[in-house]
């Protein structure tokens, strides 16, 4: 394991997981892939944005609001940074990857998909990855394809192969699965649609935190994500699009900013990435996402990634030890997310028994029905870790598991 | 979370959640299973954890409750309830069956203080914990909203 990361100075900054939960008990947070902790200076920062630098964007000649446009502005840079786009108008703000998949979906699936024409998505994605796509099938006829999952979890990359064709005009896949723990082969994945002929969206709502997400490397056409899993606020996302598909595109929501003039005859609409930000957006929101990004560039990417697979390891041998578990996701590629079953024991059970001991995890499906129905099983219970966490903590989770066996002997 | 009582410790708040009768009833749910013939039958869902059981109902012709059964998959709260649930409606008139539901609704949503108000819970205070814990009411409650269902006629009832 690589000692360079210092787990316990890191947890310093995140004043929430100093947390009480039930009974006065001290909190063990494995809820982050639903969100995560909010380290110091993204709360700073949207604090004092709101003490001391409020304004609406775009539009002010008064210093506040200048102040304000250039932080917001800011923030598009450092996403651009963070992603390696090529350019500014590549970076639309929206209020999380859900809303981002759906702008997709509306703009550029209702231009340019027609009855008969094809997406493929796979059995791991969230809803938020599958409606949107039913909903445009109901608009335009076009046609859902879905590649299958092994029983490790992994997409069947022959299957996908096979899917591939003429008609293929969309692929929308997960990066990380949100309750497999799963990592895809993403860079083969858009390199094999494109030699279809489709284009890319990615969801990359868990893979931000896992991995150094580089568009051009990847050669995406379009990555979504949100700000809270990202130790953001909640309330903001992007979506990242290339410039040239952005601009084939007509605008997702009409209003303020989204235009250079309006007139009842006609109006013009803004240039990107303006076109696709109608209204007044989460300023304090972006601008502590800007912050978000600014701390996970204090960190070292390898050192992140070393320990959290020194996690992962350690969550997979402690959790082999306990009997009649069985591990839901099992792919060699894979983040810390532990989903599970326990004997018959129901996984709100779990969840309730756990939470008693100080354990936020979670229990239910998780957004992916699919993947509960390809595995035979209603519900899993789900350990999600950040960097956060502890091997300490996932000691004394197996503890708390054995005990919950106890209960229902 | 505050507990007035000042009674409740640890161990207590989830011994009150979890007690023996419920994993007992959880382990072997009575009056289980298909129920001919029926006169009163609805199915209740919770989309939110996918919980999901079936209420069958024999009633006569003076409305009292000769048989009553209950079908399907959930955790072991719902399931205990509905088990604990069929056990104290057989041999009710309809009228005590609803007076029951409005009890036990009472009751785990805590409106009434077992202890202290009359009531006809007998065993079924043994849920009197369970508003300790507001995303687990649903699933206590989740067969008493699907036998009141039956007796209203409703073919499927939902608690989102």
């Amino acid at each position: 394991m690589n000692m360079a990361f210092d787990v316990k100075r890191i947890r310093e900054d995140f004043p929430n997981l100093a947390a009480q939960g039930r009974d006065a008990k001290p909190i063990v947070y494995f809820d982050n892939a639903a969100t995560t902790f909010k380290p110091c200076q993204v709360i700073a920062l949207t604090h004092s944005h709101y003490c001391h630098r409020t304004a609406n964007i775009h539009r002010g000649v008064h210093y506040l609001s200048e102040v304000a446009t250039a932080e917001y502005e800011s923030t598009r840079e450092k996403v651009r940074r963070f992603l390696n786009a090529r350019s500014l108008s590549e970076i639309i703000f929206t209020k999380g990857a859900t809303e981002s998949i759906n702008l997709v979906a509306a703009s550029y699936g209702r231009k340019f998909l027609k009855s008969g024409d094809e997406v493929i998505i796979s059995q791991m994605e969230h809803h938020s990855n599958i409606v949107p796509w039913q909903m445009l099938r109901e608009e335009t006829g076009c046609v859902l394809r879905v590649v299958p999952i092994s029983d490790a979890g992994e997409l069947m990359l022959d299957e996908y192969r096979k899917l591939l064709g003429p008609r293929t005009k969309l692929v929308a896949m997960v990066h990380v699965s949100n309750s497999l723990g799963t990592v895809n082969p993403v860079k083969d994945i858009i390199k094999e649609a494109h030699s279809a002929g489709a284009v890319v969206l990615i969801d990359a709502a868990q893979g931000v935190t896992h991995e150094p997400v580089d568009v051009q490397l990847w050669d995406a056409d379009f990555v979504v994500f949100s700000g809270h899993k990202m130790f953001g606020p909640t309330g903001v996302g992007v979506l990242y699009g290339k410039e040239r598909l952005l601009e084939s595109m007509p605008p997702y929501q009409g209003g303020g900013d989204m235009i250079l003039s309006v007139d009842f005859d006609k109006t013009i609409y803004n240039r990107l990435p303006h076109k696709f930000e109608a209204g007044t957006p989460n300023v304090a929101g972006v601008i502590g996402l800007g912050a978000a990004i600014d701390y996970m560039n204090s960190l070292s990417w390898a050192e992140v990634i070393d320990y959290k697979k020194d996690l992962l390891q350690h969550g997979t041998k402690l959790l082999s030890t306990i009997p009649d578990l069985r591990m839901i996701g099992s792919a060699t590629e894979k983040a810390p997310i532990f989903s599970f079953t326990l004997r018959d024991i129901h996984a709100h059970d779990i969840g309730t028994l756990l939470d008693r001991e100080g354990f936020a995890i979670r229990t239910g499906h998780h957004c992916t029905q699919p993947v509960m129905k390809r595995f035979g099983i209603p519900a899993t219970s789900r350990a999600s870790l950040a960097f956060y966490n502890t091997r300490e903590e996932l000691e004394a989770f197996a503890v708390a598991l054995k005990k919950v066996v106890e209960v229902f002997k | 979370m505050t507990d007035t009582s000042g009674t409740a410790g640890h161990g207590r708040d989830i011994d009150e959640l979890y007690q023996q009768v419920i994993i007992e009833h959880n382990r072997h749910p009575r009056n289980f299973g298909a129920l001919e013939p029926h006169t009163h039958r609805a199915e209740g869902y919770n989309p939110l954890c996918g919980d999901h059981l079936f209420v069958s109902l024999n009633i006569d012709e003076q409305g009292t409750i000769q048989a009553v059964s209950f079908e399907g998959d959930g955790c072991a709260i719902s399931k205990a309830s509905a088990s604990l649930m069929t056990m104290a409606l057989k041999g009710k008139k309809i009228e005590e069956a609803r007076m029951l539901f409005d009890e036990f609704r009472r009751l785990i949503l805590k409106e009434m203080d077992a202890a202290r108000e009359p009531n006809h819970l007998g065993k079924l205070t043994v849920f009197s914990g369970v508003w300790k814990y507001p995303s687990r009411v649903k699933c206590a409650i989740l067969a008493w909203h699907t036998m009141k269902g039956a007796l209203d006629n409703a073919k499927t009832v939902s608690t989102e």
